[in-house]
């Protein structure tokens, strides 16, 4: 049973609140100047229109004062508008750390969804109301945008890089979701729906998926279907348990945080960053694994960073 | 009411139109008034080519479904409307066209500094607009006027490498008219015509060549290395090669922002002769309005990175970005003030290029104030990429640009041809073009609001009765588009004769015989008094 669609004038998520004051006091500026330039023209159109007794007005003076007015006053408006969209911005710069992690693959035309249990979607979001969500996404071909209007977000989903966005919907209901950076023939067609869900109601979907695998265990199904183990797990490539997260020392002095970004770009292009003591053997899996397979994989990875070698077994299949 | 209506005069017997006949007395001229008649003829085509491009798009867009074409048709529509508006016949319109014309006549000087070159900066154009025409008709192109990579030089199956070959050439183009500009400025002056006697349109010429020269070369340097990156598969911006999209957007819109710049800046010169002439007043705060044309050209090169809030550059980049789209917005301000200011205590006229020059402001003060939003980052997080964003572009491109340019048009018809156009159906064309524009964009900043993305065949049905407003109002502004046609061109050989100086305005180019000998000025004239000087001396009848 799907629901009936929210409407489109919908503020959904707590930012959405916060953008709609600052919308609100833009929009004031917007219909106060603009009634005032089209209010003195009119009346100055009027009043000074040229006819008997008007046909040689007196020569224009300057005036410095009514100069520096109308060029501090907006200058200040200005630094204004700018100061309280760039204090949201950054405020909602980064996620909060607990928040639940969802994963998005853009792909002409379609978004897919992971969720850390294994559960997938295409072109349907479904999250829990009150909870914060950070999308972490993905694309395969060209350059997406992941918008949801009535959150009052978007993000652009780039090849060759993961970008994120997050959010606490507010209310449940059924949202418009859509692509926004045009990417080819079925660019329009590239629509989806978020649902969200009471918790309650959300775990019962969860649950619906029928014991299938989570993230982490069908990247460690990977692992080693692709022979990652033979090398991993032997020391002659680096080893992954307690990996990510940490800081890790490369072969040129410099040293990286072992995050998504750093797992995707080694596993495509294993030669950028070589791990120190190790030599650059691997070959690229560029072209064999897909996005959702690496993230798969990078959950996979990251399992194996709070727990100790035996849970890695048992993560195993 | 015009001056031309009550008095008679005598139309030239020997002019730059009538001195030599025949079509090599065209194409191989070097009269910078006979080449801007070239460039007239060319983008008038070009502008009804996008015009039909767009009449299309509304067309499909009456059905949530899509009326009329199939979605790989609907991005070529709007890719060609996008490309040619912009490159064929926005970028071209005023500078060349009025440009041409003007720039000797204003400053007393029988030509451009380099009149050889400025014809063959004609020749370029034309060849860069035949290529562009040769991918529209072997099948168009789709991948948005912005050929944004990994699509363009990956993906899309289209005409990619001839439409960026024909932005490439023209680009060329508009360097050299850039550099003629601003020689021309610089050295060929009349005595006596020193930089704050000239009028505010040259100015504006001067910020508009700065940034061709600058800008262009940029697109000129991206569309090779896409095409590179196409044909070659060089790794510059696909990552599959190697390469970064993000990179590409940098440079697409290290061009891209002073481009649209390029755009308006030449409408606001237009709009201060307007505004002076038809209010009989010099325009007020001149050295503000003039320097506000600099800063606007120097600024509009530091705010690419607003086109890119939501692509994930850095938060750093965001502000610096932020700040400055809002920096260049007080120049902007300074030149609506200065303009409403100029009308206090005036002798205002409401013949057509008024109307227009009134227009410009009422609409360009809202393009303007919805650009306020974008720069925000916060509220662009939500309307980039949405209809939003398409009416304020429109805004400022259509009810700014096409609205100075037509304006100007309708200003210095009577200088170019000697003769007067039908006023009553010239302030009938004005009232519809601004009426039309309102009903046509309008309603999208709804849209935008409410979600709805650009670029978008079908969409959902909540959207549709916003959409047939839109297009409903499109085709009030075509008919806008159409009437001038018909009246300007019957008025050329029909219209009466205008006279040296129909409106009693001031400026060298007033002073000499409508249409203008080739030579312009028998004796060059001398200087001495500032730009707008009504009301100097009363005793000069007006």
């Amino acid at each position: 049973m799907v629901p009936e669609p929210s409407s489109n004038w919908t503020q959904a998520s707590s930012w959405a609140n916060d953008w709609q004051n600052l919308f609100h006091f833009e929009v004031g500026i917007f219909v106060f100047f603009s009634l005032l330039i089209f209010s003195v023209i009119l009346y100055f159109a009027v009043k000074y229109r040229r006819r008997a007794g008007n046909e040689a007005p007196p020569p224009t003076k300057d005036y410095l004062p009514l100069e520096i007015t109308w060029t501090a006053v907006p200058a200040a408006i200005c630094v204004v508008m700018f100061l309280w969209g760039a204090a949201l911005f950054v405020r909602n710069g980064v996620p909060p750390a607990a928040a639940t992690e969802i994963f998005v693959v853009g792909k002409q035309w379609m978004w897919k969804i992971q969720y850390p249990d294994g559960r997938r979607d295409i072109n349907e979001l479904h999250v829990p109301v009150g909870v914060p969500i950070k999308l972490t996404m993905a694309s395969e071909d060209v350059i997406h945008d992941f918008a949801i209007p009535a959150f009052r977000i978007k993000k652009d989903v780039v090849p060759g890089h993961y970008t994120t966005l997050w959010f606490t919907a507010t209310k449940t209901g059924r949202y418009h979701l859509y692509c926004d950076q045009y990417c080819g023939t079925s660019h329009s067609a590239m629509v989806g729906w978020v649902n969200v869900m009471e918790p309650a109601q959300y775990a019962q979907w969860l649950s619906g998926s029928g014991g299938g695998k989570s993230l982490a265990e069908t990247g460690a199904d990977l692992y080693k279907q692709y022979a990652c183990n033979t090398c991993h797990d032997i020391g002659r490539g680096p080893s992954f348990v307690g990996l990510y997260g940490t800081s890790v020392k490369l072969s040129n002095g410099q040293t990286v945080l072992a995050d998504d970004a750093y797992i995707r770009e080694s596993i495509l292009n294993p030669s950028a960053k070589i791990v120190a003591g190790y030599t650059p053997l691997m070959p690229t899996f560029q072209g064999q694994l897909g996005e959702e397979q690496i993230l798969q994989l990078t959950a996979y990875i990251k399992s194996l960073a709070k727990h100790d070698g035996e849970e890695r077994k048992a993560a195993k299949p | 009411m015009s001056q031309a209506v009550t008095e008679t005069h005598v139309f030239p017997l020997v002019h730059y139109l009538n001195v030599r006949y025949g079509w090599k007395s065209w194409l191989f001229t070097t009269d910078h008034k006979r080449i801007a008649w070239l460039y007239l003829a060319a983008i008038t085509f070009f502008f009804f080519v996008g015009g039909l491009a767009a009449t299309l798009m509304r067309l499909n867009l009456i059905e949530p479904q899509g009326s009329l074409v199939e979605p790989s048709t609907y991005n070529r529509l709007f890719t060609l409307h996008g490309l040619v508006m912009i490159f064929f016949f926005l970028a071209p319109s005023i500078p060349t066209v009025l440009g041409n014309f003007l720039i000797p006549l204003m400053i007393g000087a029988k030509d451009v500094a380099f009149p050889k070159l400025n014809l063959l900066s004609w020749y370029i154009f034309m060849a860069g607009g035949t290529v562009f025409l040769y991918s529209v008709l072997a099948g168009g192109v789709d991948t948005g006027w912005t050929f944004y990579t990994p699509l363009s030089s990956t993906y899309a199956n289209s005409n990619v490498m001839s439409a960026a070959m024909g932005v490439f050439i023209s680009g060329f183009s508009s360097i050299l008219t850039g550099l003629n500009f601003i020689v021309t400025i610089h050295t060929m002056r009349a005595p006596g015509l020193t930089w704050f006697r000239l009028p505010l349109f040259l100015w504006s010429m001067y910020a508009t060549s700065i940034i061709f020269i600058l800008a262009m070369p940029v697109i000129a340097i991206t569309m090779v290395l896409l095409m590179l990156e196409r044909f070659l598969h060089f790794g510059f911006f696909d990552p599959a090669l190697g390469g970064d999209p993000i990179l590409f957007q940098h440079l697409f819109w290290f061009f891209g922002h002073p481009e649209v710049y390029v755009l308006v800046l030449p409408a606001m010169g237009v709009i201060s002769e307007l505004i002076a002439t038809f209010s009989r007043k010099r325009i007020f705060g001149y050295s503000f309005v003039a320097f506000s044309s600099v800063a606007i050209a120097v600024l509009s090169f530091l705010v690419w990175g607003h086109h890119m809030f939501v692509s994930g550059e850095s938060l750093y980049s965001g502000l610096v970005f932020s700040f400055f789209s809002f920096a260049v917005a007080i120049p902007s301000a300074i030149k609506v003030f200065n303009w409403t200011a100029t009308l206090y205590k005036g002798s205002i006229s409401f013949d057509a290029p008024m109307l227009y020059a009134l227009g410009f402001i009422g609409l360009f003060t809202m393009g303007g104030l919805t650009g306020l939003f974008l720069a925000t980052l916060a509220i662009d997080v939500h309307v980039h990429d949405t209809y939003f964003i398409v009416a304020h572009f429109h805004f400022i491109m259509v009810g700014g640009a096409v609205m100075g340019y037509l304006g100007g048009i309708h200003y210095w018809w009577p200088k170019m041809t000697g003769r007067m156009y039908s006023e009553r159906w010239a302030r009938i064309a004005a009232v519809l073009v601004f009426v039309g524009f309102i009903l046509t964009f309008g309603p999208q900043f709804i849209l935008g609001y409410l979600g709805m993305p650009r670029r978008y065949a079908v969409y959902p049905h909540e959207f549709q009765t916003l959409n047939v407003l839109s297009s409903a109002g499109a085709s009030i502004l075509a008919v806008g588009y159409v009437i001038p046609l018909i009246y300007l061109i019957r008025s050329a050989r029909y219209g009466p004769v205008a006279g040296p100086n129909p409106w009693g305005a001031k400026g060298l180019e007033w002073t000499i015989s409508s249409p203008p000998p080739t030579e312009n000025f028998a004796v060059t004239p001398v200087v001495t008094k500032e730009a707008y000087a009504f009301g100097v001396e009363r005793s000069e009848p007006a």
